[in-house]
């Protein structure tokens, strides 16, 4: 029998604050980690709290194979992300990982990945991904304001990064679909990477649709179990209802009905 | 070596723990973390006579202690069933016990046939308390008089173990228990999830799209409890408990209420492998409360 999801108790190895809101916990494993792929997520126990019943899933933003670790980049949502926030090295964290399917490999060498807020998680991820194929894509990402841009020497590392904030104290003024790269004539790109808030990948769905631009998101939709079986998370797609825990959270935007929505 | 096994009307149980129908799909998640067969047996996701796309999302709300879920018995059908399901799992070394939900009295009828020529399933569980669909579902588990013609009418076509669901959300559990047991029923299950709803007070709407869903979790244990109790004094047919349970100690507190098998619900979406520890917990308890066989705790609750 394969065994192929791990329940662990995985040891926090360091707990960086980025910014008010945001920040990244790094975990690691007393085993060797099996793949992981970018887009895949963890389901976090926030334990001893009865208003955090469930696991908490969260998108990994890189894996460190040489030390069995890997970064989770949180926000703070509610009072389970806020107990996260206060984990110190050496505290434990029950994790179930790794859970759901990945970003595909592009068939071109012209790609944009797109985040906004702590929906830029799993694109540092792909990024290092794609420069292992060589690819050095550009990376937009946005954020609300100047103290919220983060991590940009990391994503510098492995492709052209663009920034946008909703009030324009650092890179371009607006939403990352206000900026020229996307709000273009006809953006040079042939395959679009998205993660974000559910109106922001919409919008970027909507400008790839337009312009023929193979597109993948990230979807977020709340869950309970994270490996298939509560049937919470689902979503419509082109073969009805299906799980974002598991035929998920990366879908082809061509797979939802997000399009007829616009019409 | 303490003697865990259990028996439903001539149906044996290696062990009393079993998945509650809904939170185990049909067995293939769970063999990503550990061996089905180290269970008791296994209650697969309700089947209905035709596909049903289930509700819209969210489908789900966090709740203290607890969560609502409104998923409207999403399953492609009794015919998909018989042909993609049962291979997958009629050889797993466990009982494999199959939910069984319609819209009409008719629909429950023709699932329980087709179950019924299914060598490997040894019983089904009929689902009368489903509190998420439009039509029949709970509807059938709140009337005595339809939970009794309804469990007739399968029980006229289903030969092996029939058990039935019951709904909490009822004034007295023990007069639908009775109105299951006169139709024909063999074992009865309860409890089934309690009608509930969440709000998002920002938004000022409800968090689900079917505005109600059915709670489930730790925060109704006390409430199955209490009805497994009262119905294992008022009726004599086993009873399959479940509502909450967490750990073996909620699983021992279910039997000591007169329940004979236990089921796992809701815990198996926050630690696939509870299931497996619950069992290795009972043994636990067992020895240190040298009790030689799991039969010996069924109700034996003391109330002097």
């Amino acid at each position: 029998m394969e065994i192929k999801k791990f329940v662990q108790d995985l040891r926090v190895v360091q707990n960086i604050r980025l910014n008010k809101r945001h920040f990244i916990l790094e975990l690691q494993s007393p085993e060797k980690f099996p793949l992981i792929l970018p887009g895949q997520f963890v389901q976090v126990l926030v334990s001893n709290s009865p208003s955090t019943f469930l696991r908490r899933p969260f998108s990994i933003h890189s894996v460190d194979y040489a030390n069995n670790s890997l970064r989770l980049l949180v926000q703070i949502k509610g009072e389970g992300t806020l107990h996260l926030s206060k984990l110190h090295d050496g505290d434990s964290l029950n994790v179930i990982y790794p859970l759901g399917n990945s970003f595909s490999l592009p068939a071109t060498r012209d790609v944009l990945l797109v985040g906004g807020g702590a929906g830029v998680a799993p694109l540092l991820f792909m990024a290092k991904l794609l420069n292992q194929d060589h690819i050095h894509p550009t990376i937009l990402l946005g954020f609300r304001t100047k103290e919220e841009v983060s991590e940009i020497e990391e994503y510098s590392k492995y492709g052209t990064v663009l920034v946008t904030t909703d009030d324009g104290s650092a890179g371009e003024k607006g939403l990352v679909t206000d900026h020229p790269v996307l709000k273009g004539e006809r953006p040079a790109f042939r395959k679009i990477y998205c993660c974000g808030p559910e109106p922001m990948m919409k919008a970027v769905a909507k400008i790839a649709t337009m312009h023929q631009i193979e597109c993948e998101v990230s979807l977020e939709n709340t869950m309970a179990c994270g490996f298939g079986v509560c049937l919470c998370c689902i979503t419509p797609t082109d073969k009805g209802n299906e799980r974002v825990c598991v035929e998920g959270p990366v879908f082809n935007v061509n797979r939802l009905n997000w399009g007829q929505e616009e019409k | 070596m303490s003697d865990l096994s259990v028996n439903i009307a001539g149906l044996t149980f290696k062990n009393p723990v079993t998945t509650a129908s809904g939170t185990f799909g049909y067995g293939e998640e769970f063999r990503e973390f550990f061996d089905p067969g180290e269970l008791g047996g296994i209650f697969v996701k309700a089947v209905t006579g035709k596909n049903r796309d289930g509700n819209a999302y969210p489908r789900m709300a966090e709740t203290p202690s607890g969560m609502l879920n409104s998923v409207g018995l999403q399953n492609k059908g009794i015919d998909h069933f018989c042909r993609e399901i049962y291979p997958k799992i009629k050889d797993f070394d466990t009982r494999v016990i199959v939910n069984v939900s319609g819209s009409t009295i008719e629909e429950y009828v023709e699932v329980a046939e087709r179950i019924n020529e299914l060598e490997n399933i040894p019983s089904i569980e009929l689902n009368i308390s489903c509190p998420n669909v439009k039509l029949g579902g709970m509807a059938f588990g709140t009337v005595p008089a339809m939970a009794t013609e309804v469990t007739a009418a399968v029980r006229k076509v289903y030969k092996k173990v029939l058990m039935v669901k019951l709904s909490p959300n009822v004034t007295s559990i023990t007069e639908l228990a009775k109105a299951v047991a006169d139709g024909g029923a063999d074992a009865i299950t309860l409890i089934n999830t309690l009608l509930g709803m969440a709000i998002d007070a920002e938004r000022r709407r409800p968090v689900l799209s079917t505005i109600t869903g059915g709670l489930s979790g730790p925060a109704i244990k006390p409430v199955a409890l209490r009805m497994v109790w009262q119905v294992h004094k008022a009726v004599n047919l086993p009873i399959v408990g479940l509502g909450g349970i967490m750990n073996a100690t909620d699983a021992i507190e279910f039997i000591l209420a007169g329940a004979s098998v236990i089921q796992v619900g809701t815990a198996n979406f926050i630690d696939p492998m509870v299931s497996v520890n619950i069992v290795r917990g009972i043994e636990d308890y067992m020895k240190r409360h040298n009790v030689g066989a799991i039969t010996e705790l069924v109700g034996a609750l003391r109330t002097d």
